[in-house]
């Protein structure tokens, strides 16, 4: 790795499932962990169930929005997006309002595969020269980096989890399955979290 | 005290329910409730891009433990049923919606004429309890009986304002 800041073009395709459970061995204070619909919630899912995550089923895009939603109301706990990009990119606008806000405890964490994977693998735009963390500087997220690799992910994570936010890690993916599938049981997930962030008892 | 208008009495309400943070996609109709509530440090007040994130925000902070509302208008409405019936409906979120009404009662937008006529079919299909209030004498009962049962339900509610209580916006 040289000095240069990785992009999406150098940054090495890293395994989703793989810098899913790094995060993961990494959280230790509770923290609240949304993940986006697809193969970002699948390997959420198979990393391991803690009760601060929360699993999307539809509501394509709203990763972030509900994780800004948690941490405006504990502005004490970290809570942390994971999307994907195709989801992103149909709410992009949600990066606006996290660079307007700047919450200092969201951290944002992009997996970019270039492709709407789950429906067939069809391009995004993100694979055609859309730079999310550039987009997210663009909005006023001053630290939004792209992962050169699993360890500099590893790096940028614990630098997210120690220092104010907001946090964007983007990470290029390998094209792998998701190592499982999420249970589609909306109450139960949604009461499970609410136990998990205190909120219900 | 509570001024007697419609945007006072549904401030003191929010309120007195401890409702606390609001995400809107602004609208002129509401322009007063948006200025008080902005004006009020008890609330967390800001706009959002789309009403779909709106709506997602609020679902989160009331995973949060923080009570919240969405402001917007008709058209803004009709962006929402994926979001309604794959977050707040089954999740069983209590997001409420306050939705100014437009395209009726001298809509001069044809757009918003037609799209105003999806809102109401919408919330019945997902089986979304929704009220109209178009009478200044019924706004506290109905907001606050609202609050109340979508929050011991766990439901969304979506309020729906009339111009025959806001004036509505017109032509001129």
């Amino acid at each position: 790795m040289n000095n240069q800041p990785a992009t999406r073009d150098t940054a090495k395709a890293v395994a989703r499932f793989d810098i899913t459970q790094r995060l993961v061995a990494k959280l230790h204070h509770e923290e609240a962990v949304i993940g986006g619909i697809g193969h970002t919630n699948f390997d959420l899912w198979a990393a391991g169930r803690r009760p601060q995550n929360f699993y999307m089923l539809g509501s394509m895009g709203l990763a972030i929005p509900i994780a800004l939603g948690v941490a405006i109301a504990q502005p004490q706990r970290k809570v942390i997006a994971l999307e994907g990009d195709g989801s992103l990119l149909m709410m992009l606008g949600c990066l606006a309002t996290v660079g307007a806000r700047q919450p200092k405890n969201l951290i944002m964490v992009i997996m970019d595969n270039g492709a709407y994977e789950i429906t067939g693998g069809q391009t995004t735009a993100s694979a055609q020269g859309t730079d999310l963390a550039a987009v997210a500087r663009a909005t006023g997220i001053a630290n939004a980096n792209w992962a050169a690799d699993e360890a500099h992910f590893e790096t940028l994570i614990d630098k997210a989890l120690a220092t104010p936010g907001p946090h964007l890690i983007a990470a290029r993916l390998t094209s792998a399955k998701p190592a499982g599938q999420t249970e589609r049981d909306p109450a139960q997930i949604r009461d499970r979290f609410m136990r998990g962030l205190g909120t219900k008892r | 005290m509570t001024e007697a208008t419609w945007h006072g009495i549904i401030h003191a309400t929010l309120k007195a329910h401890d409702v606390k943070l609001v995400t809107y996609v602004p609208d002129n109709v509401l322009r007063p409730l948006i200025e008080r509530i902005h004006a009020d440090d008890f609330f967390t007040a800001f706009t959002c891009t789309r009403e779909e994130e709106a709506v997602g925000i609020v679902s989160g902070a009331w995973m949060g433990g923080m009570r919240g509302v969405v402001l917007m208008q008709t058209s803004g409405f009709a962006t929402l049923p994926n979001v309604l019936a794959s977050l707040p409906v089954p999740f069983q979120i209590p997001v409420l919606l306050i939705v100014s009404e437009r395209g009726t009662l001298g809509e001069f937008n044809i757009g918003q004429a037609m799209v105003a006529r999806t809102m109401r079919p919408v919330l019945d299909s997902i089986a979304m309890e929704h009220h109209t209030l178009s009478r200044l004498d019924e706004v506290e009962f109905i907001v606050d009986r609202s609050i109340r049962q979508a929050v011991a339900t766990q439901q969304p509610a979506c309020l729906i304002l009339s111009p025959l209580l806001t004036g509505g916006k017109v032509f001129k």
